[in-house]
This record gives structure tokens, sequence and C-alpha cells, in this order.
């Protein structure tokens, strides 16, 4: 892609703060072997370093595939990813430490295996970014993809237990000590679908409706499609135990309904429907039991985590009692990294990855780690309000509001906000499926703000050479501005 | 290990992140004063440094480069686009550089062309007209910054 002389991209910036991100990530590894031996080891920066080349290597990419992309988004994602290896490495240490065994390899144990699965999705990212060219080709596939995300989310459910079924929630699939979480895929594939589908609705949706209260209300039969996907939500809840998960394919819908038409009464209207739904749920959980009954559970412990039928009970609150214990030891500006006994937390290389880090890093260094977190989603929604198709704004913005509200579920799990329900917590915690999924999101935003922030070179985005496309039927769609 | 080396060491990883942080955000911040404050984000049509008359800052507005091209009224109304060296054809066709769905639009509307410094819009045969200010557009006729230019429902303005 030719670069238009005197323009800025932003490429050095990018590089820049890589660095940056870089040297943090190796400092923290030295840190942790300070605390850990006693003294920092010749081979700390191994790590860090390995994982220099991977980002580079993906820097690169971008220069020749996606020039005027956003430049913060792959060094803010690369600092989250980095820690999440280095705080793995650390487990990793400790354990060695405590059986007296030899210091684990680059690529041993759960930390090696994470960095081992960062250049997996790596790589899957640099195929996106290279295969797709321009983010409307996305949308010939959007009922193919629509189609893929809902047999990826019902998967586990129609397995056997003991093939889908961990920790009380079906979300897998395991095969011997392999196991992939398809739903972190079927995100991608529904956001594609919903843009898509809304793209085409929209005027429908938005512009027929009944005015009660000064909000605009839809008519009953536009209420089809949110039925649908409610009742679907609902389903996921129930035969996959997941609060979390449900939550989110709801969400994502609902917000992509409101950034497509505008309109306040679908966010009310999802509210609603969510709040009474979960709530009808923890009812039916007291009184009927059966497929609610976890539900119910994961509720109760919530509203009272320190009860002592609650802390005693198998499955009860003793996980979230030790992440908010953990937390609190932290305080302020924590133990210092390596320092602290994260091991006493619970399934801490998962979903409690955040209480593990917090006793080490304190609120001090969380509160950076979550404005990390922030700053992508910013980047995103960014992304959204600079692209000029309708379905690139529908897919840049739900891709971003997802990984939003996936960090606000898991770690309103982890502090007692909401319910606690098995989420990953993006690019932090140990699992291949979650790390693939989330960096071929970020590969789809990169692409989405090159479209956006490349000047106006007086026609279509150039395809990639080859005869001219006829045009996808969404480039017909009209250009406008989400407003703020 | 000493400990005040540990005490330094866990400071230090603490202000390190924040320093990432506030480095992220300082880009963030240039992206966003792009189009006011930075004088070379975007080329501007050559030759427009030394137009400007000296010992005239009151004019001095028409002199400067026109980097992004504004809709300021019409369904698009905020739509931005920052100028490159390549013409902007506007229009209600799929292949416009700026496409407008404005009944009262043309497929083929008009397009703005930059020349020796200076954008020129010229209306490309539209059954409704294209406007400058309240002016018809017959022929190439330059543009000034911050004013309308008319089609159908929708306002265009280029700023600098």
């Amino acid at each position: 892609m030719p670069r238009v002389p005197g323009t800025k991209t932003g490429r050095n910036a990018e590089l820049g703060l890589l660095a940056l991100a870089m040297i943090i990530v190796a400092a923290y590894g030295a840190t942790v072997e300070a605390n850990q031996f006693d003294k920092i080891t010749p081979t700390f920066w191994v790590p860090a370093a390995l994982l220099s080349a991977l980002f580079v290597a993906l820097h690169l990419v971008v220069r020749f595939t996606a020039l005027y992309a956003d430049p913060v988004l792959i060094p803010t994602v690369a600092l989250i990813n980095g820690l999440g290896v280095g705080f793995l490495r650390r487990l990793d240490l400790a354990r060695a430490i405590a059986q007296k065994q030899p210091e684990p390899g680059i690529f041993a144990g759960v930390g090696g295996r994470q960095l081992a699965w960062t250049l997996a999705a790596l790589v899957l990212a640099a195929v996106l970014l290279i295969v797709i060219r321009d983010h409307k080709t996305v949308s010939r596939y959007a009922y193919t993809l629509g189609l893929v995300g809902i047999v990826l989310v019902m998967i586990p459910a129609v397995l056997p237990a003991s093939i889908s079924e961990i920790n009380g929630a079906r979300l897998w699939i395991r095969i011997g000590s392999f196991s992939i979480q398809p739903g972190e895929f079927a995100k991608l594939a529904l956001v594609s679908f919903f843009a898509y589908y809304l793209v085409r609705k929209r005027e429908v949706l938005s512009l027929a409706s009944r005015r009660v209260l000064g909000v605009d209300f839809p008519r009953g039969r536009d209420l089809g499609p949110v039925i649908t996907v409610w009742m679907l939500s609902l389903l996921v809840l129930v035969f996959e135990k997941d609060l979390g998960t449900a939550l989110l394919y709801f969400g994502l819908f609902v917000v992509t309904l409101y950034v497509a038409t505008e309109r306040v009464s679908w966010l009310i209207i999802g509210l609603v429907m969510f709040f009474g739904g979960v709530y009808v749920a923890y009812l039916l959980g007291a009184s009927v039991g059966g497929p609610f009954a976890n539900f119910y559970d994961r509720a109760t412990v919530w509203l009272d985590p320190f009860a002592a039928e609650n802390y005693n009970r198998v499955g009860g609150s003793y996980q979230l009692v030790q992440s908010l214990l953990g937390l609190g030891t932290g305080g302020l500006f924590g133990t210092g990294p390596g320092a602290g006994s994260p091991s006493k937390v619970p399934e801490v290389r998962t979903d409690f990855i955040f209480a593990g880090m917090g006793e080490e890093i304190g609120l001090f260094g969380l509160s950076a780690l979550l404005i990390c977190y922030l700053l992508i989603v910013e980047r995103g929604l960014r992304a959204a309000l600079g692209v000029r198709d309708s379905f690139g704004k529908l897919v840049a913005g739900g891709l971003a509001f997802t990984l939003g509200l996936q960090v606000f579920v898991i770690l309103g799990g982890i502090t007692g906000l909401i319910p606690l329900t098995g989420q990953t917590t993006p690019f932090l915690s140990a699992g291949g499926s979650s790390l693939m999924a989330n960096w071929l999101l970020i590969a789809m935003l990169l692409r989405i703000s090159d479209a956006g922030r490349r000047p106006a070179s007086g026609g279509p985005a150039p395809s990639s050479g080859g005869p001219k496309q006829p045009p996808a039927q969404l480039h017909g769609a009209m250009t406008e501005v989400i407003k703020p | 290990m000493p400990e005040f080396v540990l005490t330094v060491a866990r400071f230090g990883f603490l202000i390190l992140l924040w320093i990432f942080v506030f480095t992220v955000v300082g880009v963030i911040r240039k992206d966003l004063f792009a189009g006011v404050r930075s004088k070379s984000l975007v080329a501007s049509p050559r030759g427009v440094g030394g137009v400007v008359p000296q010992g005239r800052p009151a004019k001095a507005k028409r002199g400067k480069a026109a980097r992004q091209l504004v809709v300021t009224a019409g369904q698009l109304a905020g739509t931005k686009i920052t100028l490159g060296e390549a013409q902007i054809t506007i229009g209600r066709a799929e292949d416009s550089t700026l496409v407008i769905t404005d009944d009262f639009a043309s497929a083929r509307h008009a397009r703005l062309v930059p020349r020796d410094g200076q954008w020129f819009v010229e209306d490309l045969g539209s059954t409704n007209g294209t406007y400058l200010d309240r002016g018809k557009v017959s022929g190439p006729t330059p543009v000034p910054l911050g004013v309308p230019i008319r089609i159908g429902r929708t306002s265009l303005e280029l700023r600098p």
C-alpha cells in the first residue's frame, strides 16, 4: 500500500511504544526473579526478548498491509499479553522452587505454553491482516459467519458433559489434555453477522416506532430478532450454566442495535429483558432447581461470600473469598512482583489471574492495567468513528464493546460486584483459545482503523491488485456517523 | 538481594507501568488534535505556504491550506474527510469518495480538485446543481476556507 507523501502513519510511534512495553515486561521478569531467587539470573530477559521478536514481526506485517492502522493498539495489547506470560512464568518458578526442581525452561510449564500460544495467536492475526485487505469483504460471508457462530456456541451444550464440562460450566471441547473454548471464536463471527444484519434492517428498526413517555419504542414485530437472541442467550445460560457468556452475547447484540439505530429505547428494553430473565432464573433456581440450580448457587455466593455456610460448601464462596483476600493483601502498592503468594487463590492461572496479579502489583498497578484495557476499547470505538462505511462502524464498535464487556464481567466477578462467572481475562489468562480469538479481534480493529485513518485517495480503498471486484452490496450502504 | 533494591524494583515497575500509560495517552492526544495543531499530518496541495501575503494577518485564513472536508449539514453532518492530494468525488454512486444519500443529489454530482494549492469545486452535470455559498457553480470554481458548498440538503466546508 503506497504511503501518501507528507502524511503521518503512526508506525514509528507504535514501534517506540512497543519497545517501552517490552522493557516493562523485562523489568517485571527481573523483579520476579529478584524476589523469588534472591538474585537475577543471566537469562531473565529471554522471554521478553522472544516476545519482542514476535511483536516486532507483527509490527512489520502491519507496516506492509495496514500502513495507517492505529498505533496504540499493538503496544497496549502487547504489554498486557507480555505481563500475562510473565505472571504465568512466575507461578511456574514458584512451584519449581517449592518442589526443589531446577528452574523451568523458557517453553516449559504454563508460562512457556502461553508463550507458544502467543506465537500462534500472532501468526493468526498476521494471516488475517494479509488475507483480508478490505474489511467490507467480510460482509459477503455474513450469513455463513452467523451460522458458524451459533454452531460454535451450541457445540458444548450438546456434547456430553464428560467432554465439555469443567468446574460446572460447559464451555469447552476437550480432547485428551487439549481443550478449546469455541465460544471465544463465536464472538467474532457473531459480531460480523449482527453488523451485516443491522446495516440491512436499520431503517425499519429506527424509523417505525411509537412514542411512549418521550422515548421511541420500536414496533412489536421488529422485536423479533432481539427476542430470538435473548432466548438463545438464556438457553446458553441454562444449558452451559454460564451467566457471563450469556451476558456477553446479549449485551453485544443490544449495543450493536443501539449503535445502528441511535435509539436509547433498545438499551432500556435490553437491560429490562436481561435483568428480568436473570431474576426469573434466580427464582426458578430457588424453587425448582434443575438446570437453574447452578445459577442460584452462584447468586447466593455472591450475595454473602463470607457467610459460613457459603464458605464451607463445596463449590461455594471459597474461590471468591480467596480472591478478595488476595486483592486486600495487595493493598495500594502490592507486595511487589514475585513477592506475594498467588498460589493461595484457586484458578489463579485463568479466571482469577487479575486477583493473583493484584496481590503483587496492588491497586496502583491494577489501575494501570485497567486503563490499558480502557485505551484498547477507546481505540476500537475511535476506529468505528473514523471508518466511513456502516458495516465497518458496527463491526469495530461491536468488537470494542465485547472486549470491554468481557473485562467487566470477569473483573466484576472476582471483585464481588456481580455474580462470578468463568470468563477469561482477555490477553492475560492462560489459554490458547482466548488469546487467539482476542488477537484476531485486534487484527480486525487494526484493519478497520487503517481504512478509517487513510487519507482520502479519490476513490474507494484500493483492492489488492487484480481485476476490479464488483462492489459488495454493502458498498451501497450509506456513509454516516455514529453520533457520540 | 538487599531490601532496598527490592523496594526500588517494586515501585520502579509501577512507575514504568504508569509512564507507559501516559505515553500512550500522549500519542492518542496528538492524534486527537492532529487536524488542529499538526502542520505536517496531511499533505496540503503544493505551493500553499508561499501564497500568504506578508503582514496581513486578517486575511491569513484564506492562504492556509485546507486539510479537511467537513460535512456541516444534511444526513452526514459531522463527517470529516482528511484531504490528501487526490480529488474528492461527491455523489450517490457507490464509488464516490463521499457517498451522500440525498434525494436531490445525482449519482456523480460534483468533485473537488486541488490545483496549485487551491481546491476547486466542479459540477459534473448534476440535475439540481451545486452551489458555492449562494452562487451556482458552472465551471471549476476556487473554494475558500469555510465557505459552504451546498449539494441538495447537504453542506460541505473546507477547514484548515
